[in-house]
């Protein structure tokens, strides 16, 4: 199983796209493959003829798993499956798919192997429970890759490894802090995804383990729709029209130049400030989001903006992003104006620092300069952050850059 | 110390029960005037004469039944098999009559029987002289089967075999009755084992050998390869009877050691190891590192050529391979 | 057609019938009558669906267990195959208990566990009962043996069919019988068929079956199994060998069976004529010529024949219902009476595991 996202620990083969005896050339798509955000053409980097599919459609294998074995001529297929190890590289794209080949034309499965479960011995699972160990986090080293006795002695010996209790690493069997009240009668029990079991285990870490602050501010929204209505207008003919969101995305961004600490990481003994803003766009899909990226967002134009996020949106609802569409994001952007809300909080899109959240724009009575009580469109902007890498008055200032460009949207289109 | 071979060992209890009990009669082919076509026997007949110890013409299924009928009515007799692999002759006899007439009496009748012999293969001397047919006895409930690694064993184990009042079949071996390793260092005194007890005859932490009479001794070498060359610990455990069987013995050292390989002449299809390989995923499943394997006999009728039946029968080093293929 | 010696003598005059008086002449009357009754109850009812398996039937032979039976003493022992209802009741079975265990009741002779063709009395020196033809030939040999080496003056009586007569193990017991001088009687009942095959078509034989004991240095001996006299009287021959000498014999006896081989044998006509099956029924029916000859001997009134007869029909009425008023074992009882050592609570029956379960 490639990784085929930044945050993919498995993924599910959705369906062969090749069958045994099929002759594949480098680049050929082998299969499709759902990821926890997307679902991809898994493609060959090989040439050879397909020796074995191991893997049945619809069922989920973790990172390294093999998947097919790819023969080269006059090749046998090999007597036992080699299961790759786990690739941990964060721009690993290229590494485990090297690992794909690699133990592709080594691998056969035992029996029963491939059947999307963990292998673990019997003895390895009542360990594995007793101790709260994710097993999906453990490389086996018995036969067939089944997890046995010793590496779960390894992986309690040696806690840094990264093998990791479930604990801190979010594994599906913690994502529950209390149980459910048993279901009844008409209730439904629905299997998570794999983008519902990313998310949950991405933001309960996120919550958990970021100390998240919240400012709000409101801003004046009247200039802002005044102008999209004339730029609209000017736009007809090239037919795409901007869109709130559209400005909001290109004043956080330049926001983000002039107050360049919200556009940061935390690394453990280090804050990574980043030199360019890409964008983060959380984007409803079914059964969760997305979060595609404007790369350099600062350098783009807002008609550039507008029509790359209408891009990204619409194959992010058909599941055809890439996975480097969706990852390396340095700041998240989430409206829900669209939906009438008219404020709230975001939860951080670790490992960013900050997440702008975009209420409504509404009427409602506001008091002038002139110290009178006039009709006004306001929007209710928040922002999240965390306070490990981004202060009070740093948030503060930041919303201040954003309001002063909303606010101001003819300097935006500039 | 002496050791005691355990063909002695044998002739040590015949020769004592026969003291101990008027109605022990030995009856068998060549037990009496030729001494036993192994010695097991010898000298018998010479101490307690006709009566005693009976030379059986080859008319198997004629003397283990009438050897069945004679216990009926309270005689013990202990009946030699040349061969285990006679036993198919008077099979009707030992299944039908031997195994089922307490049954079907409801309960009014028992056959005080003892039936021995050796049930081997490993000596060249074809499929129809080397079954282990320890399974096809230990299947058939009324039938007690005892197989004896060891010349104490051997000896505690016979005793207890006729004294039982049950029919005990007793699988000995030709490889065993002079083999040194099977030795034992027996003193003077009586004493008996119970039948249905199994013991663990090398102590291990790795991996658990389960084996039953010549196996035992291929487990305890390959026990000392698999330590010598790989620095795993093998335990290694004698079940010494088939039926009944001590469970407990056997999953006590599964829930220690975590991996069973199991040696079992028999052939593999519904032999002795599968019947254990069951009880040991039914009761400690969550103990178990990995699946249970069998060394069995390779699956067809015993070769006749002499190194390729050594192959054929389980051995150290495909007991070794096994292990590490626990991985 | 089976072989009928044809044998003129006087065998009321023998020694062992002599000694009959009349009541013991009755009884041997009453004890016939109690075994038809019987098996006629059991058909009944196993027609009507209460019983399982098979049912094989002795009506017709009935004089020769009746016959050889009341010779046997204290240290006699008695044997025979399936059809064993009969000397089941002759050794002094009740029918109670033979009933129940046709019914596969729990208050059945082997708690239901054996069946019709397993009925074991060994407190009445009776071992059965035993289902495979020819299985018990060894096992007689066996009760022989065990008589001898306990130096006890007795016989062992192992009936056989003469369909048994060409399995391996009856010859391998007679080689042994003679080898080590057994005092084993082997009763061949010969009812002219091996389950449907004729006795022509299934053995090879000179004279008679028995004869074949030359070979082995047998003494053998044919008779009328209908004549309850000529039973006893050579039977009688029989046991002074086997007491006296320690010597084994073989009697063959002629007898004929009215039912088919067992009640499943449906194709009871399709090998035996209705004329011949007539013609056996009318001329050799044991309890006819028993009853005609104490009729003749002025031993036996009508009157006390309809007596008899009804009070076997009653007895076997009773036992009908008392088989049919008793419970079924429990399921707990399946795995009692396999092991005597688990069944005693000894220290062997209790070491390591004796059932296994699934």
């Amino acid at each position: 199983m490639p990784k085929l996202s930044d945050t993919m620990t498995e993924g599910t083969l959705l369906k062969w796209l090749v069958k045994v005896g099929d002759k594949v050339g480098v680049g050929d798509p082998l299969a499709e493959v759902e990821t926890d955000k997307a679902t991809m053409e898994m493609v060959a980097f090989d040439e050879g003829t397909v020796g074995a599919l191991y893997v049945q459609e619809g069922s989920k294998k973790a990172l390294g798993e093999p998947l097919a074995v790819l023969l080269e001529e006059g090749e046998d297929l090999p007597e036992q499956p080699v299961t790759s190890a786990t690739a941990s590289d964060e721009n690993g794209e290229a590494q485990s798919t090297e690992s794909i080949t690699a133990h592709v034309t080594e691998a056969v499965p035992l029996p029963f192997a491939g059947e999307g479960r963990i292998k673990a011995s019997p003895l390895a699972r009542k360990i594995a429970a007793a101790e709260s160990i994710d097993l999906s986090r453990i490389a086996g080293s018995g036969p067939g890759g089944r997890i046995v006795k010793r590496d779960l002695e390894k992986a309690i010996d040696n806690p840094a490894s990264g093998v990791a209790r479930v604990a801190s690493t979010g594994g599906t069997s913690r994502l529950t802090t209390v149980s459910p009240k048993p279901s009844g009668s008409g209730d439904q029990r629905m299997m998570l995804s794999s983008m519902r079991t990313i998310i949950a285990q991405r933001l309960l870490a996120s919550k958990t383990q970021i100390p998240h602050f919240y400012l709000h501010v409101e801003l004046d929204a009247e200039p802002l729709m005044v102008l999209i209505k004339q730029a609209n207008i000017a736009a007809a003919e090239n037919s795409n029209k901007l869109t709130i969101n559209d400005f909001v995305l290109k004043a956080a961004a330049s926001a983000a130049v002039a107050q360049p600490k919200v556009n940061a990481s935390f690394d453990g003994d280090a804050i990574i400030q980043y030199a360019s803003v890409d964008l983060s766009v959380a984007i409803a899909v079914d059964d969760g989001l997305v979060t595609p990226v404007i790369r350099s967002a600062q350098e783009k134009s807002i008609l550039e903006i507008s029509l790359e996020v209408k891009d990204l949106a619409q194959r992010a609802r058909a599941k055809k992003l890439s996975p480097d569409e969706f990852s390396g994001g340095t700041l998240t952007v989430s409206n829900l104006g669209a939906y009438g809300v008219d404020s709230f909080d975001a939860i951080i899109n670790p490992p960013q620092s900050v997440i702008l959240s975009i209420g409504g724009i509404v009427n409602k009575p506001v008091v002038s300069k002139e110290g009178q009580i006039v009709p006004g469109k306001r929007m209710n902007v928040g922002i999240s952050c965390d306070h490990r890498v981004v202060d009070g008055a740093v948030g503060a200032e930041y919303l201040a850059e954003f309001k002063k460009r909303m606010e101001n949207p003819a300097s935006i289109l500039v | 110390m002496p050791m005691t071979l355990y063909r002695h060992a044998i002739n040590r209890a015949l020769n004592e029960e026969l003291a101990n009990d008027e109605n022990v009669v030995i009856i068998g082919e060549e037990v009496a005037e030729y001494d036993g076509a192994y010695k097991v026997t010898e000298g018998l007949w010479k101490k307690w004469g006709d009566k005693r110890v009976v030379d059986a013409p080859i008319s198997e299924a004629g003397f283990i039944g009438m050897g069945i009928g004679a216990s009926m009515l309270g005689v013990r007799p202990v009946m030699e098999l040349m061969f285990f692999s006679f036993a198919y002759v008077a099979f009707d006899q030992l299944i039908n009559n031997a195994a089922c007439v307490r049954y079907m009496s409801g309960g009014l009748i028992n056959c005080p029987i003892v039936v021995r012999g050796p049930a081997n293969g490993g000596t060249s001397v074809g499929a129809t002289h080397s079954h282990a047919p320890e399974n096809l006895f230990a299947n058939m409930p009324g039938l007690k089967v005892v197989v004896p690694a060891t010349a104490r064993d051997a000896y505690g184990l016979m005793k207890s075999a006729i004294r039982d009042n049950d029919p005990v079949y007793f699988m000995e071996n030709t490889l065993l009755y002079g083999d040194p390793a099977a030795a034992s260092d027996l003193d003077d005194g009586e004493f008996t084992l119970p039948i249905g007890s199994a013991e663990v005859k090398r102590s291990g932490t790795d991996v658990s050998l389960i084996a039953h009479g010549r196996s035992v001794l291929v487990a305890l070498e390959a026990a000392k390869q698999l330590e010598e060359e790989k620095g795993i610990n093998a335990e290694v455990v004698d079940l010494r009877s088939i039926r009944p069987l001590d469970e407990e013995t056997i999953l006590q050292s599964v829930a220690k050691t975590h991996r069973a390989v199991l040696i079992d002449e028999t052939k593999p299809f519904c032999g002795i190891s599968s019947q254990i390989a069951t009880t040991i995923q039914q009761e400690v499943f969550d103990d178990l590192d990995a699946p249970v394997l069998r060394v069995t006999s390779i699956d067809a009728p015993a070769i006749y050529s002499p190194p390729l039946e050594k192959e054929q029968v389980p051995n150290a080093r495909r007991v070794v391979e096994k292990v590490m293929q626990l991985g | 057609m089976t072989n009928q010696p044809e044998d003129q003598s006087n065998y009321a005059q023998a020694e062992v019938n002599l000694q009959l008086d009349a009541d013991q002449k009755i009884n041997l009357m009453r004890d016939m009558i109690r075994i038809r009754r019987f098996e006629e109850a059991a058909l009944k009812y196993y027609n009507a669906g209460k019983m399982g398996g098979f049912l094989h039937l002795y009506i017709g032979q009935e004089s020769i267990a009746i016959g050889a039976v009341s010779l046997c003493g204290e240290n006699d022992h008695i044997i025979t195959a399936y059809r064993d209802h009969g000397h089941a009741l002759a050794v002094g079975m009740n029918m109670n208990e033979c009933m129940a265990e046709l019914f596969g009741k729990s208050t059945g002779c082997s708690k239901g566990k054996g069946g019709s063709m397993h009925f074991f009395a060994p407190d009445k020196n009776y071992w059965g009962g035993h289902g495979i033809v020819a299985g018990q030939t060894p096992l007689g040999l066996g009760l022989a043996y065990g008589i001898k080496y306990k130096g006890l003056n007795g016989a062992a009586l192992c009936f056989l069919g003469d369909g048994a007569v060409n399995q391996g193990t009856f010859h391998e017991s007679l080689n042994l019988a003679t080898l080590w001088d057994l005092p084993v009687i082997y009763i061949i009942e010969n009812n002219g068929y091996s389950m449907g095959t004729s006795q022509e078509r299934s053995s090879a034989f000179k004279g008679s079956l028995a004869q074949r004991g030359e070979a082995y240095g047998i003494a053998w001996e044919s008779a009328r199994g209908h004549d309850l006299y000529e039973v006893r009287a050579k039977t009688q021959k029989a046991f002074n060998r086997a007491r006296n000498e320690s010597r084994p014999t073989i009697l063959e006896l002629a007898t004929y069976r009215h039912q088919g081989h067992s009640v499943a044998d449906a194709n009871a006509k399709k090998y035996r004529t209705p004329e011949e099956i007539g013609h056996h029924k009318e001329n050799f029916d044991p309890l006819s010529l028993w009853k005609n000859q104490l009729l003749k001997e002025g031993v036996l009134s009508e009157e006390k024949h309809r007596q008899i007869d009804g009070e076997a029909k009653a007895e076997a009425k009773a036992a009908v219902e008392f088989a049919e008023q008793s419970p079924y074992p429990e399921i707990s009882e399946i795995t009692e009476d396999v092991y005597f050592e688990v069944d005693q609570g000894s220290t062997a029956g209790k070491t390591g595991r004796h059932f296994f379960h699934d």
